[in-house]
C-alpha cells in the first residue's frame, strides 16, 4: 500500500484562544515568500516615475534646506559647533526610513486584502516585507549621508570652506548599521500595531500622517536632543527614535554627540516593549483578519 | 486511529460563526467608543442587535482518503467557500478540529497577488511563491509554465498590458504546476475561454490521476461528474449528504429546483410577482418527465398589487449540468404584452415539439414591464427530458455526442 507522501507532521486546525506568540519556525518556512514580496515592493516602487530612485535623494535634500533655514538660521538653535545641514541630514535619513516604512507597512494588510482572503501564509510576512521593501531606499540614504560628510571633509581639506575638526572619519561609523537596525525595529513595531489595527479600524489611514507629524516634532530631527532641558530628558527618551537619531549623529560627527546613555537605554526598552506588544497584538487578532478585512 | 487507510484530511464537528451587523464590516473607532460609553451607562440595546450570529458552517464532519478527488456541491451561500477557507487556514473555525497530513495548497482564485506593473515572468515567481512553491520549483517549471500559458511573446511585458484572457491563462498555468499532496480548488474553471477551460480540466484530471488528493468546488456538474468519485452536499452550512457523485448531483438538482406546485411568496416591495411556474403536457398527465418531440407547456401564474401596464413574461431554459443557456425569450421582444393588468392570472408558453436532447434542464421565469423587471425566479423548475430510441435505430441520443438541441433536419444521401 503506497503510504501518503512525506510524513509531514500532522497539522491540526482548531480554534485558538487568548494571546498568541510568534511562530518563528513557520516564518522561516515562508522566508522565500517574504523575499518575493519585498522584491515586488522594491520593483514597483519607482515604476512609471520620471525621476525614479532620485526621489530618495531629493526629499532629504529639500528637508535639510528647510530645517537648516528654520531651525539653524531663524530659530538659531544650538548645533554644538557642527554644520547645521549635517546635523539635520544625520537625523533626516533615519527619520525618512522610519516614516516611509511605517507609511507602507501600516496600510500593507488592507492593501493586500486579496492575499489575506484567498491564501494562507503567516500574516506577519505582509507588514514585515513591506517594511523590508523600503530598506533599499534607506541604504541609499545612508550612502548619501556618508558622501555628504566626505564632501564636507574634502572641501575643508582643500580650503574651500572652514569646517570644524569633528568632520572626519570616526570609529563610531562602524556602529551605523546597529542604529540602522534599531530604527528598522522601531518601524516594524509601529507597523505591526498600525497594520493590525487598520484591518478593523480604517481610521488608521487618517491617523498615520498625523501621527508621523507629531512623532517627528517629538524627535530630534530639526534640532539636537541636548536642546531639551535635562529634567525632561528621560521623558523625552521614551520615544525610541530619540536613541536612533542620537546614535546616527554620534556615528558621523563623533564624541561631541555622544548619546545620553540612560536615555538611550530607556529608548531601547520602550522599543522592545512596542515590538513585543505589537507582535502579540498582531498574532492574536490575525485569525480574524480574513473575516473582517 | 486505525491503520492502513488513514484519512489524509479529517474534519470533525467544524463550525464557523460570523457576527452579523456592524461588527462584521469595518467599524469606525467612533462607534466602538460610543458603544463603550453606552455600556458604561447601562444601555445595551444596540449591542444586542449587533451581536446577531450567523453560522456559515454547522457541525461538519467528514474524511478524505489519500488520492481521493472529493467534490463539494451546494447552492450559493451553502458554505462551500467557507469550508475551503477553513481547510486552507485562511480563516479559523469557531468550533471543531481538522487534522491534515501533508502539504496543502489552495487555489481559491487564479492570479492571487498578480501585480499589474510586473512582467509576466516576474508575476510567475511572485504568484508561485504565494501559492507555496519554492523558487527552485518555479525555476524548474518556468519553461513549462510559460508554454502552457501560450503567452511566450509577452512574457517580459507588464501584465497590465495583457488582455484578460492572457492574464487568466498565465495565472492558471502557474497554479497548474503546483505539486502539493492536497489541492483545494474553488470554481477557478469559470474563467477563460472554452478551449483553455478544457485544457485546465485535462490538467486537473492529470493531477487527480497522479494520486494527489483534491477537494473541489464547482457549479459545473459535468466537471464534477468527470472528476469526482465522491461528493459532499452542503445546504445552509450543514452537510446534508455524501456519497457517490451521481446520486448526490441528482439530489442537489432536486433541492435547487424544488419541484412542487405551492404558491410562491410575494416579494415585499414589488407591484407584480410570479405566483407559480408549472410544466404541463398537452393533455393533463401526472408524469413529470417529457419526451423529445412531445409538447411542453410552461405556465406562469402572476399577481399584481395594483394596476400594471404592459406586463411582459420571460422564460429561460438552461442546461442544468453545463449551465449553457439553450433558449430564452421575452414575450415583449415578440411584441406580446398584457396592456392593462390588475389582479391575477396565468399565461402559457407552448413548445409544440420539444427538440431537446434527453437530460436535465433548468427553467427560469421573469416578469417585466418596459424597462423594469418585477420579479425573477432563477432555476424555479427542472425539466427532465427522457429518451428511448427516438431515431428508431437503437442509438440513444445523448448530450455528450449530440449537443443540447436536436434541430428539425433531413439527410439527403442521393
Amino acid at each position: 500500500m503506497p503510504s501518503p507522501a512525506p510524513k509531514d507532521k500532522m497539522r491540526v486546525i482548531k480554534p485558538k484562544n487568548g494571546l498568541i506568540g510568534v511562530n518563528f519556525q513557520e516564518l522561516w518556512r515562508f522566508r522565500e515568500l517574504f523575499f518575493f514580496l519585498s522584491w515586488r515592493d522594491i520593483l514597483i516602487r519607482y515604476k512609471q516615475t520620471a525621476l525614479g530612485v532620485l526621489w530618495v535623494v531629493i526629499q532629504p535634500v529639500v528637508n535639510v534646506a528647510v530645517f537648516t533655514i528654520i531651525f539653524g538660521r531663524l530659530a538659531n538653535l544650538d548645533s554644538q559647533g557642527a554644520p547645521y545641514p549635517l546635523i539635520t541630514l544625520a537625523a533626516i535619513i533615519p527619520w525618512q526610513m522610519f516614516s516611509v516604512a511605517v507609511g507602507a507597512s501600516s496600510l500593507s494588510l488592507v492593501a493586500s486584502s486579496n492575499l489575506v482572503t484567498k491564501t494562507y501564509f503567516p500574516r506577519l510576512i505582509i507588514p514585515l516585507s513591506s517594511t523590508f521593501g523600503t530598506v533599499v531606499d534607506a541604504l541609499i540614504g545612508m550612502a548619501l549621508l556618508l558622501i555628504t560628510v566626505g564632501t564636507y571633509w574634502g572641501a575643508g581639506k582643500v580650503g574651500l570652506v572652514s569646517v570644524p575638526d569633528m568632520i572626519g572619519l570616526h570609529w563610531q561609523v562602524l556602529l551605523l548599521p546597529v542604529f540602522f537596525l534599531i530604527g528598522l525595529a522601531a518601524a516594524i513595531a509601529v507597523g505591526l500595531w498600525l497594520s493590525a489595527l487598520n484591518v478593523k479600524y480604517r481610521d488608521i489611514k487618517y491617523v498615520v500622517p498625523f501621527l508621523l507629524r507629531v512623532v517627528m516634532l517629538l524627535s530630534p530631527v530639526g534640532y539636537i536632543s541636548s536642546v531639551v532641558p535635562d529634567k525632561y530628558r528621560l521623558l523625552y527618551s521614551l520615544n525610541p527614535l530619540v536613541g536612533v537619531m542620537d546614535g546616527f549623529r554620534w556615528c558621523v560627527l563623533g564624541d561631541r554627540f555622544e548619546p545620553h546613555w540612560t536615555g538611550f537605554a530607556i529608548s531601547l526598552a520602550m522599543l522592545f516593549l512596542f515590538l513585543l506588544s505589537g507582535a502579540i497584538y498582531f498574532r492574536s487578532t490575525e485569525r480574524r483578519f480574513a473575516d473582517i478585512i | 486511529m486505525s491503520s492502513g487507510g488513514d484519512p489524509i484530511v479529517s474534519v470533525r464537528g467544524v463550525g464557523k460563526r460570523y457576527l452579523l451587523g456592524a461588527s462584521l464590516s469595518t467599524r469606525m473607532l467612533r462607534e466602538q467608543i460610543s458603544d463603550g460609553f453606552q455600556r458604561l451607562l447601562g444601555g445595551n440595546s444596540r449591542e444586542r442587535e449587533k451581536r446577531e450570529e450567523f453560522w456559515a458552517l454547522k457541525d461538519i464532519s467528514f474524511d478524505v482518503a489519500p488520492g481521493e478527488v472529493l467534490g463539494i456541491i451546494g447552492r450559493n451561500g451553502a458554505g462551500k467557500s467557507t469550508l475551503l477557507k477553513v481547510l486552507s487556514e485562511i480563516t479559523e473555525p469557531s468550533l471543531g478540529e481538522i487534522h491534515i497530513r501533508g502539504h496543502i495548497a489552495s487555489l481559491l482564485e487564479v492570479g492571487t497577488g498578480f501585480h499589474p506593473e510586473l512582467t509576466g515572468r516576474e508575476n510567475i515567481y511572485l504568484n508561485g511563491a504565494i501559492l507555496g512553491m519554492s523558487r527552485s520549483e518555479i525555476t524548474k517549471n518556468l519553461d513549462e509554465i510559460i508554454a502552457f500559458s501560450g503567452v511566450e511573446r509577452f512574457i517580459d511585458t507588464p501584465v497590465k498590458r495583457y488582455s484578460s484572457g492572457m492574464y487568466v491563462r498565465l495565472a492558471f498555468s502557474v497554479a497548474a504546476h503546483l505539486e502539493p499532496e492536497i489541492l483545494v480548488i474553488d470554481e477557478v474553471l469559470a474563467v477563460g475561454d472554452f478551449e483553455f477551460q478544457k485544457r485546465c480540466l485535462g490538467k486537473i484530471g492529470q493531477v487527480a490521476r497522479s494520486g494527489r488528493t483534491i477537494l473541489f468546488v464547482s457549479h459545473n456538474m459535468t466537471v464534477m461528474n468527470e472528476l469526482c468519485e465522491r461528493c459532499l452536499l452542503l445546504d445552509q452550512g450543514k452537510l446534508v449528504a455524501s456519497g457517490p457523485t451521481g446520486p448526490i448531483i441528482d439530489r442537489y438538482l432536486d433541492t435547487v429546483s424544488g419541484n412542487d406546485d405551492t404558491e410562491l411568496a410575494p416579494p415585499p416591495d414589488k407591484d407584480a410577482w410570479i405566483t407559480q411556474v408549472s410544466l404541463h403536457h398537452e393533455k393533463p398527465d401526472s408524469s413529470r418527465t417529457f419526451r423529445m418531440g412531445e409538447t411542453l407547456v410552461v405556465e406562469i401564474g402572476y399577481k399584481t398589487r395594483k394596476r400594471v401596464e404592459q406586463l411582459g413574461f420571460g422564460i429561460i431554459l438552461e442546461d442544468s449540468i453545463q449551465n449553457v443557456r439553450v433558449f430564452a425569450s421575452l414575450s415583449s421582444i415578440e411584441g406580446l404584452k398584457l396592456e392593462n393588468v390588475n389582479g391575477e392570472g396565468r399565461v402559457r408558453l407552448r413548445f409544440p415539439e420539444l427538440c431537446l436532447i434527453p437530460g436535465r434542464y433548468r427553467i427560469s421565469a421573469n416578469l417585466n414591464a418596459k424597462h423594469f423587471q418585477y420579479d425573477r425566479r432563477v432555476g424555479i423548475r427542472v425539466l427532465d427530458v427522457v429518451g428511448e430510441d427516438e431515431l428508431g435505430t437503437g442509438f440513444m441520443l445523448n448530450r455528450q455526442h449530440n449537443g443540447v438541441v436536436w434541430l428539425p433536419h433531413e439527410w439527403d444521401l442521393e
